[in-house]
């Protein structure tokens, strides 16, 4: 009885495809995608031949045609007599500046409200559940129009501030705010090296080095409360290292000021930010900020209440139990839902035209479609590149996650 | 296997996707309802009235084709379109044909593959500023924030015009002309450009229409007309005659009121065949023969329809000028009906 036979030999008959448990899903799954590749080629072929019959083809030429319009609001040179391809390029860096500035922005709002929320003050509790509760069920198109309407009918108008005895006047002489947008002073160099971009290059190296040195910093002083268990004051280094090279470098480069000034129709000269730039961002972060608060509540209230009562019981106090006990364990659940409200934002960004705001959608998606009438392929490059933006946000914010995430050793 | 699986989905979908070039005179019979895409609103050319009901020069275009086509000039479905939709909505064959106060031009007739059938109004790109800023002529908007309707040739205008003068301004985008409104009366530019007939439109709905100037410079040829789909002729020859049977019915003195007796029969061979009492023009167009009676009866002839929505004696007050018949030194001019 010790000799082992072979198993016998399975042959393999079709009707195993359905009664064999082995094969079935298979069967079942081959079948699906069979079904679904044969749906998008039909889909897929039947807009060929439609756009074969309507005499229309897919042509990507007119991206390299001067576009023929302007757009007011240009991170880079453009002018009319630019391409498709560089207004869409205009397009995608105002996209990209208000989701940037949004999604900064909208956390902020969103963790202190979150954390408001959770007070233990009655009024400011109840304020900021009113805040959540009524931004948060308002459609946000809405909202974008309702700040722009307000921006435009409270603030004066450029035609307020002229004449003897103006309505309006600039505040402090240096910041003028009007239903268009904001004038700030800006600051330039008057020394001939730093004039172009490079005074700019110098500020940004400081700023680099003053990190890097703050960081030092903060190493020795850990090191040195390691070995002798007192934590040495630093804060006169820190201020220093920020400081006094910005100074030095400001005097030397020769930091002055331009003044926004009416001229005209408008004020020129200074930063100028626009209303529509100026609404859409507030309201799409106003709004997004809204559902972070929530994110933000809901992870401090996955954190069981035991860990607040022991960092209690050590003697931390109720400021620094949030920051170094709830938060740091909150932010893994607080991220993933963070990372749709991130894209959220981003998608929403293409409610700008509502304000004039000339996004990718206004331009490419907007204009650009309509004077050369290629709908498909517009549309088709928007979908790109609204994917590609929004997996690479959500790419990083994983790898964020990934360096918050528990830890399991 | 995959592969031969999808060439077969392919030629299943080749086969079942070569749908019938439209016939869209067979499918507006058969639907009994006329589509005719229009503006979101512009006073006098195409507005819905207190009672909802729509209104307007180019709305009466709709109502002539939809008389001669269906005989009944109530038997319209208005869509309303922005200047981003309506190539869309016309190409996908959403609406049957387009009144939209849309400029004839190269790269529509011929790249979006359109068919201009005519023009109902001769225009121009203007300028409207506040009378307060006493600006008296367009070359004087060096930095001007400049509020323009976004999908329009106006926006291409306005970059050569600025271009060719050499001075800069700022543009703001605005999808509708009901937004643009209070953007310019709030202030928050200082000139409002579109057609100049758009303008007066736009000046005839504010509170103070007098405080605000309508610049002299015309700075572009905007003849505006209907438009069907390229491809279906026969559908294409109908609407163009409809427009040019109420053109021509005003240079022949052929009114809503007199159409009647006129119809009878008349000393004119030119009217008789107009009216379809000589001749066969009707059954040509695949229609009646007295289609073109019913489209000039639904509201009027050309003049009827012009002073009855847009003409001096309206809030709107367009004068004639190049859109008067070519007897009176205007641009109207329709082929003969023979």
């Amino acid at each position: 009885m010790s000799t082992l036979s072979d198993p016998p030999v399975e042959s393999f008959r079709p009707s195993q495809l359905i009664n064999d448990t082995r094969y079935r899903s298979y069967t079942f799954q081959v079948i699906a995608l069979i079904c679904l590749v044969g749906l998008f080629g039909y889909l897929l072929s039947n807009l060929f031949q439609n756009l074969a019959d309507a005499g229309l083809n897919i042509s990507y030429e007119f991206l390299a045609e001067p576009a023929g319009y302007d757009i007011n609001q240009r991170l880079i040179e453009y002018q009319s007599q630019s391409t498709h391809l560089r207004a869409s390029i205009v397009g995608v860096l105002n996209t990209l500046l208000v989701a940037v500035v949004g999604c900064v922005l909208a956390t902020i709002i969103g963790v202190v409200v979150g954390v408001l929320r959770l007070s233990k003050n009655w009024l400011i509790s109840k304020v900021m559940s009113i805040y959540v509760e009524i931004f948060r069920n308002v459609p946000v198109l809405i909202w974008i129009l309702i700040v722009m309407a307000v921006f435009v009918a409270v603030l004066p108008q450029p035609r307020d501030f002229r004449g003897e005895n103006a309505e309006a006047s600039m505040f402090l002489d240096l910041f003028a705010f009007t239903g268009r947008g904001f004038n700030l002073p800006m600051p330039y160099f008057t020394a001939e090296w730093a004039s172009g971009g490079t005074g700019w290059l110098v500020v940004i190296a400081l700023i680099v080095a003053a990190i890097f040195g703050t960081r030092m910093i903060g190493t020795r002083a850990t090191a040195q409360q390691e070995a002798t268990g007192v934590r040495p004051k630093t804060w006169q280094f820190t201020l220093g290292i920020w400081v006094v090279p910005m100074l030095i470098a400001f005097v030397v480069m020769g930091l002055a000021w331009e003044i926004p000034e009416l001229k005209g129709f408008n004020f020129k000269g200074g930063i100028f930010a626009r209303n529509s730039f100026i609404a859409l961002t507030l309201a799409l972060s106003i709004y997004t900020a809204a559902f972070i608060a929530e994110n933000v509540r809901a992870g401090i209230l996955a954190i069981s209440k035991g860990q607040t009562e022991a960092a209690a019981s050590l003697g931390l106090r109720p400021r620094r139990i949030m920051n170094l006990v709830i938060l740091p364990q909150a932010l893994r659940v607080i991220i993933p839902p963070l990372i749709s409200q991130y894209l959220n934002l981003t998608k929403n960004s293409s409610l700008a035209i509502a304000v004039g705001y000339m996004d990718l959608t206004g331009t490419l998606g907007g204009i650009t479609l309509n004077q050369t009438g290629r709908a498909i392929e517009c549309v088709l490059l928007l979908m790109l590149f609204y994917l590609t933006i929004s997996l690479a946000i959500s790419g990083i914010m994983n790898v964020y996650n990934n360096s918050v995430k528990l830890k399991e050793r | 296997m995959k592969k031969t699986v999808i060439l077969g989905a392919l030629t299943v979908a080749g086969l079942t996707a070569t749908a019938a070039a439209a016939a869209t005179l067979d499918d507006v019979k058969a639907r009994g309802k006329l589509n005719c895409g229009v503006t979101t609103g512009l006073v006098g050319f195409a507005a819905p009235d207190a009672n909802g009901e729509w209104d307007g020069f180019d709305v009466g275009v709709c109502r002539a084709v939809a008389a001669a086509v269906l005989g009944d000039a109530s038997a319209v479905e208005f869509v309303p379109t922005t200047g981003k939709t309506r190539f869309t909505a016309l190409a996908s064959g959403e609406i049957d044909m387009l009144a939209r106060n849309t400029t004839w031009t190269f790269s529509r007739d011929v790249d979006l593959k359109f068919e201009f059938v005519g023009i109902n109004y001769y225009d121009g790109q203007g300028f409207m500023v506040p009378k307060e800023l006493g600006v008296s002529s367009a070359k004087e908007l060096d930095g001007a924030t400049v509020c323009i309707q976004t999908g329009t040739t106006t926006e291409l205008n306005l970059a050569d015009f600025f271009r060719a003068n050499n001075i800069s301004y700022e543009p703001v985008p605005i999808e509708t002309n009901a937004e643009a409104q209070p953007l310019y009366l709030e202030g928050a530019c200082d000139v409002y450009t579109t057609d100049a007939s758009g303008l007066a439109a736009t000046r005839a709905a504010f509170e103070d229409p007098s405080a605000h100037v309508v610049l002299p410079e015309i700075i572009s040829k905007e003849p505006l007309g209907p438009l069907v789909r390229h491809g279906d002729h026969e559908w294409g020859d109908i609407v163009r005659w409809t427009l040019n049977a109420l053109i021509a019915a005003e240079e022949l003195g052929v009114t809503a009121a007199n159409i009647g007796e006129m119809s009878g029969g008349t000393d004119n061979p030119e009217i008789n065949r107009l009216l379809g009492s000589e001749g066969n023009l009707g059954e040509m167009l695949g229609l009646d023969a007295d289609w073109a009676m019913k489209a000039i009866s639904a509201g009027g002839n050309y003049a009827e329809l012009f002073e009855a929505n847009i003409g001096e004696s309206t809030a709107i007050g367009l004068s004639r000028g190049l859109n008067a018949q070519w007897t009176d030194g205007g641009l109207l001019y329709s082929p003969p009906f023979r």
